[in-house]
């Protein structure tokens, strides 16, 4: 069903940009993700996938330290951005969440208008110093968003007022615009019908061109259709982690078979 | 089908006892009427509290509006140099000299000679107690129009002034020829001329102005007693009660929302906080009393005592409203903003805060009409004194001696006579038209402000 697609794509190993060591995440006693191991390398699509629960959101979080704010999560082991440690003391979490961008399961704009949207992460970055240079960071953003033909008309009009999909892609140009090295998308489609999720996952195949983009999705279609590095974690556990096309067809572990064939999950 | 099956269906259900739907059942029945009583007794409630309303406000209304109307006498005045400015110098510190004492001969005279032009007989009554009709205050009136401007000595005016509170009473329906014959301050002859006088035209009820705008007056004047120091003195403290509870009560619940760790510590302050908005409000006075005139030496009576007061017990209601309505934000703003690179603060006060403006200034106006009604603090700190003194534009005017509007109706309520209860009521129409102002305009920004996501 997925074979020939797949297995043409290219197996080119690329720099490493983000790399997890044994991390473990604790909310409260309860031990969330427990000793995971992974690389995640610079443009490349990389998939998680598992059954609700298995902590693929939450190791998300941790790549940008949005687990930050919850009170009661701990988080241990090593992650590296580019070689450096993201949870080391000196590193500022606002610094890092300019380098690593996040989307997020449902669309959030801000409720302002689709310029403020795209224009505010810029703006508290120091990004522009003149309207001018502001006014051509939204459009590129939005260009990338693919959203610009659809609004340019109306930039001043409500982020909200638009419709799911458009919200979404609004959210991902808003995200894009700060210029991150890497992308995260916890879910970004499960919110969004058919043709909305098309578009968006065709946008996330051009954000790769720039970005390493790392995706949550329920869907396995979906993981197969824009990732090249898929990674199934089950009950905390990272099971199996490799190309996309391998997982699909010919995955190693038993649980991931299972998962994929539907039998678990 | 359906013909098929209901034909089969008694031998189906087998030994099933058979239903109507057309006949309830007493389960049923029983529900119904338990619903049934409910909801009679929901709407007998509802309209218990509704005609409670009604009877408060209509009592209030009956007693009240007629302060709003002032019976007044128009005479044409002399200004008697003579008396007034005996050197003829127009020199004012010497006319000041001149008390009431020397103006409410003018009066007399005024009114006498207007009767007689009008062809009205003393009829028994002496000069003096006809002069009777016109209020005690009427010669202070005429006093501070002629300080006003010295060079009107010498001239006739013509002078709306006002009549005695009894006659007042006459024309308000509080006082009867029956209660007159009684009363040691007017007598039914008085009446009758009132009546005459009525009759040609110089005395008339109209609307009056000094009801909002002169200070109090004493037990004696009813007819003269005002709310303007009362009206400026709450306006005052709410200025203090907005500049101080607003900013520490919206930045104590960002901090305590927003910032703070979850720990017992600040279990503890948010239990005292809620704790806080249930002190009964005489114990703020006390406070208020201890701390600030004891301890910090601020004066008595003094707005910026009263707002000082009035803010701590505003602050839980300002801070438990802001919590609210900063909880309410939906967290996918938050991440939102702290997705894109923005710092807490940055997410709290470009995100957060706006989208919260709503809730947080319908608190803050809710708050303040609350501190606005309050009475029994302000009575602990010296402001139910009696004073006519308006106090100056602010800042000094915070630290003066000022009344305010709840208290002023407390001390009209304490008077004898009993015009001041028509004052009383008119002072809470006052009260009542400024808080109903305040939550229309809390319901206004409430409805202006709310934003959809």
């Amino acid at each position: 069903m997925y074979d020939n697609p797949l297995m043409k794509r290219d197996a080119v190993t690329k720099e490493v940009k983000i790399s997890a060591r044994g991390c473990q995440v604790f909310y409260g006693d309860t031990h969330a993700i427990k000793d995971v191991d992974v690389d995640i390398e610079d443009k490349t699509v990389t998939a998680f996938i598992g059954p609700s629960g298995c902590g693929k959101s939450t190791f998300l979080r941790c790549l940008n330290r949005m687990n930050d704010t919850i009170d009661i999560c701990r988080v241990e082991g090593t992650i590296t951005l580019d070689g450096e440690d993201i949870y080391d003391p000196k590193v500022d979490p606002v610094q890092l969440r300019a380098k690593v961008g996040m989307v997020f399961q449902k669309p959030n704009p801000f409720p302002k208008s689709i310029y403020d949207n795209v224009a505010y992460g810029p703006k508290i970055h120091g990004m522009a110093r003149t309207r001018a240079e502001l006014d051509e960071i939204v459009e590129r953003a939005l260009r990338r968003g693919a959203l610009w033909d659809e609004v340019k008309d109306r930039l001043d009009a409500p982020g909200t007022g638009l419709s799911g999909g458009q919200q979404q892609r609004l959210c991902i140009a808003r995200a894009v615009a700060t210029e991150p090295e890497v992308l995260l998308m916890d879910e970004p489609c499960s919110a969004l019908d058919p043709i909305a999720t098309a578009q968006v996952e065709e946008l996330i195949d051009e954000l790769r061109e720039q970005y390493s983009v790392v995706i949550v999705t329920h869907s396995m279609q979906q993981a197969a259709r824009v990732s090249q590095k898929t990674a199934f974690f089950h009950l905390g556990n990272l099971v199996e982690f490799g190309e996309t096309g391998q997982i699909f067809t010919n995955p190693h572990d038993p649980r991931t078979e299972s998962y994929i064939t539907g039998r678990i999950g | 089908m359906t013909d098929v099956s209901a034909s089969q269906a008694p031998s189906a259900a087998g030994p099933r006892r058979r239903t109507s739907l057309l006949e309830l059942d007493d389960r049923t029945r029983r529900r119904n009427a338990a619903e049934a009583r409910f909801r009679l007794m929901g709407l007998l409630a509802v309209t218990f509290g509704v005609l409670a309303v009604i009877g408060l406000v209509a009592s209030i209304l009956l007693n009240g509006l007629s302060s709003f109307r002032q019976t007044y006498i128009t005479v044409d005045v002399y200004l008697d140099p003579v008396r007034l400015d005996k050197a003829g110098t127009r020199d004012r510190e010497a006319i000041a000299k001149v008390t009431t004492f020397g103006y409410a001969p003018l009066l007399e005279k005024a009114l006498v000679d207007a009767m007689a032009a009008n062809g009205i007989a003393l009829e028994g009554l002496s000069a003096k107690q006809a002069a009777e009709l016109i209020s005690k205050e009427a010669p202070a009136q005429l006093r501070r129009y002629v300080m006003a401007d010295v060079s009107r000595i010498g001239e006739t005016v013509t002078f709306d002034v006002l009549a005695a509170g009894r006659i007042d009473g006459y024309y308000k329906g509080r006082v009867t020829m029956e209660s007159a014959a009684l009363d040691r301050n007017v007598s039914p002859e008085q009446l009758m001329l009132a009546d005459q006088l009525k009759q040609a035209g110089l005395l008339g009820t109209k609307f009056n102005p000094s009801f909002f705008s002169a200070p109090d007056a004493s037990d004696t004047r009813p007819e003269a007693a005002g709310l303007g120091v009362a009206i400026l003195g709450s306006a005052y403290m709410m200025l203090v009660v907005l500049a101080l509870a607003l900013p520490l009560g919206v930045a104590a619940s960002i901090y305590l929302e927003e910032f703070a760790p979850q720990n017992r510590f600040t279990d503890l302050i948010e239990v005292n906080i809620s704790n806080l908005a249930a002190v009964p409000s005489i114990v703020f006075g006390i406070l208020g009393l201890a701390v600030f005139i004891n301890f910090a030496g601020l004066p008595q009576s003094a707005p910026i005592v009263g707002g000082l007061v009035l803010t701590l017990m505003t602050l839980p209601t300002i801070i438990i409203a802001t919590r609210a309505s900063l909880k309410s934000v939906p967290p996918s703003i938050r991440d939102a903003a702290l997705g894109v690179g923005a710092s807490k603060m940055q997410s709290v006060f470009h995100h957060v805060l706006p989208l919260a403006m709503p809730g947080i200034l319908t608190g803050t106006i809710i708050g303040l009409a609350q501190a606005l009604g309050e009475t029994a603090p302000l009575l602990l700190i010296g402001m139910v004194a009696f004073v006519r003194e308006y106090p100056s534009a602010p800042p000094e005017g915070f630290f003066e001696p000022a009344a305010a509007l709840p208290v002023q109706v407390y001390n009209w309520t304490q008077r004898g006579d009993p015009a001041f209860v028509e004052r009383a009521s008119g002072a809470i129409i006052v009260l009542l038209v400024f808080l109903v102002i305040m939550n229309a305009i809390a319901i206004i920004l409430r409805r202006r402000f709310e934003r959809r996501w």
